[in-house]
């Protein structure tokens, strides 16, 4: 049984056809990097996905259930989509911190507002708050910020705000884990960081999807690497198949860019 | 003829009772103008394109017209109209004060929620926050950062617009200061810049105060 599985994704914006029919299923535990030029459809797959932009037709499923059908568009009100997208956590390319919480508070302020929902919220309140707490404090020791809880995003280099928001991301213990470009808003030598992070991930076999322009991490974290062109997959297998031997042209010629 | 120590006295309590006015006005406004306007500031963001249009247009009659003439309108368009004479000039008065400042205020509120990175509204929504949550949770606090300065110069304009209520005979302070000067006496009207200087200056420290507070982070 596929945990996500993507069925003839598509997409545009005004005449420009950004998504022309994407099909790709993951199983729980997989590690999958999504290269491409820029402009080929990677990130908008991501947020459509995530439902921060509506594709125009396709299906989407969690565990064979279906949490978006192009075909019936006004099906979904508000408090489904947002039950679905809790089925999923996404790491920005800009972090997108909340710059009035300290990090702690980022981290806490999702688990908080759900909990709020629970039956047993007034009763337990004490207990259910320091759960939060402490769960969101073990997301921050984890990602190498123990000494930063109180720190404000303002306060914190570009790395330790984008392993915040992974934390964040992590929170509520999403199924799939996505990032956008995690390392392309860092300075080269803050990206490492944010790559050994997603390696420890890995192999706490969470289930993750990478849109990312750095290769070789793609190599070594991924158990698969799906190449986009055009709004397409291009081309989908192992790291050793689709980087070392590519079989598509397009592929080839994105490739050979970066190892002249 | 120069006033004795006693009609110092009674000067300076009608000063004082007549600025007691110019401070009802000011508060009355202010706490009913500060969530009128926002209410008209969702209205004017509204992807509901007739809702949208309608306080445009609203929000251009007022801010493009004399709040002295909007105040006479209150006073006298309902009886005028409907036969239903608005029967206290104060409350004439606030009406159109608190029409005109929540049309102010909404422009300033638009310009600062317009402003919050739209990263922020995504954040929130991935993370499963409803729109209300998102709006109160994380974009309010961001707003009320980015417009401090804006608002602070907009209500220290109100502290000094509430002597426009003379014109309909609200006794407010210049109103109270300007029956001495036909008595022959020109001091009091002269002191009443001290009133508003005074009150004006507190309100500035008082923003200086907040616009620190919210200083602990930037962005």
């Amino acid at each position: 049984m596929s945990i996500l599985r993507v069925e003839q994704l598509h997409k545009q914006f005004g005449k420009t056809k950004v998504l022309k029919g994407i099909d790709f299923s993951i199983e729980k535990g997989d590690v999958v990097a999504i290269l491409g030029s820029s402009g080929s459809g990677k990130t908008t797959l991501l947020r459509c996905i995530n439902f921060l932009e509506k594709a125009d037709k396709g299906k989407i499923y969690v565990d064979d259930e279906i949490v978006f059908d192009g075909e019936d568009k006004k099906k979904y009100t508000a408090a489904e989509i947002r039950k679905n997208q809790l089925n999923f956590g996404l790491v920005f390319q800009q972090f997108n911190l909340f710059p009035q919480y300290s990090a702690l508070k980022n981290v806490m302020l999702a688990p908080m507002l759900l909990a709020k929902e629970r039956p047993d919220y007034k009763q337990n309140k004490k207990q259910i708050e320091a759960e939060i707490r402490q769960h969101a404090q073990s997301l921050l020791d984890r990602v190498g910020l123990s000494d930063k809880y109180d720190n404000y995003p303002c306060e914190l280099s570009g790395g330790q705000q984008q392993r915040v928001s992974i934390a964040r991301a992590l929170a509520l213990e999403p199924k799939v884990l996505f990032f956008d470009e995690p390392t392309s808003a860092l300075d080269p030598e803050l990206t490492g960081e944010i790559l050994k992070v997603i390696k420890d991930l890995a192999a706490k076999e969470h289930t993750m999807i990478i849109v990312t322009h750095e290769i070789e991490f793609a190599r070594h974290v991924a158990d698969r690497i799906i190449f986009m062109d055009d709004g397409v997959i291009a081309e989908d297998g192992t790291p050793d198949e689709v980087i070392d031997h590519p079989k598509n042209e397009r592929t080839a010629v994105f490739l050979s860019k970066f190892y002249d | 003829m120069f006033p004795v120590a006693n009609d110092i006295n009674s000067i300076l309590s009608s000063l004082f009772s007549g600025f007691g006015l110019n401070l009802q006005i000011f508060a009355a406004t202010l706490l009913a103008a500060l969530p009128l306007g926002l209410i008209i500031a969702f209205g004017s963001m509204s992807k509901f394109f007739p809702l949208r249009y309608l306080t445009k247009t609203f929000v251009w009659i007022i801010r493009g017209t004399p709040l002295m003439l909007q105040i006479f309108v209150v006073l006298y368009v309902p009886g005028l109209l409907f036969n239903m004479p608005v029967r206290s000039r104060m409350t004439a008065a606030l009406i159109a004060f608190i029409i005109n400042y929540a049309a102010y205020f909404s422009e300033i509120y638009r310009g600062g929620i317009e402003g919050i990175p739209r990263g922020q509204h995504e954040a929130a929504q991935v993370l499963g926050l409803t729109k209300v949550q998102t709006f109160f949770k994380v974009i309010l606090f961001q707003v009320i950062k980015r417009i401090t300065a804006p608002m602070s110069n907009e209500i220290i304009t109100l502290v000094k617009d509430t002597s426009l209520s003379r014109i309909i005979g609200l006794a407010e302070i210049i109103m109270c200061a300007e029956r001495f000067t036909k008595q022959g006496l020109i001091w009091p009207l002269f002191s009443t810049g001290l009133f508003f200087l005074i009150f004006n200056g507190i309100l500035t420290v008082l923003f200086g105060q907040i616009e620190k507070r919210l200083n602990y982070y930037k962005g």
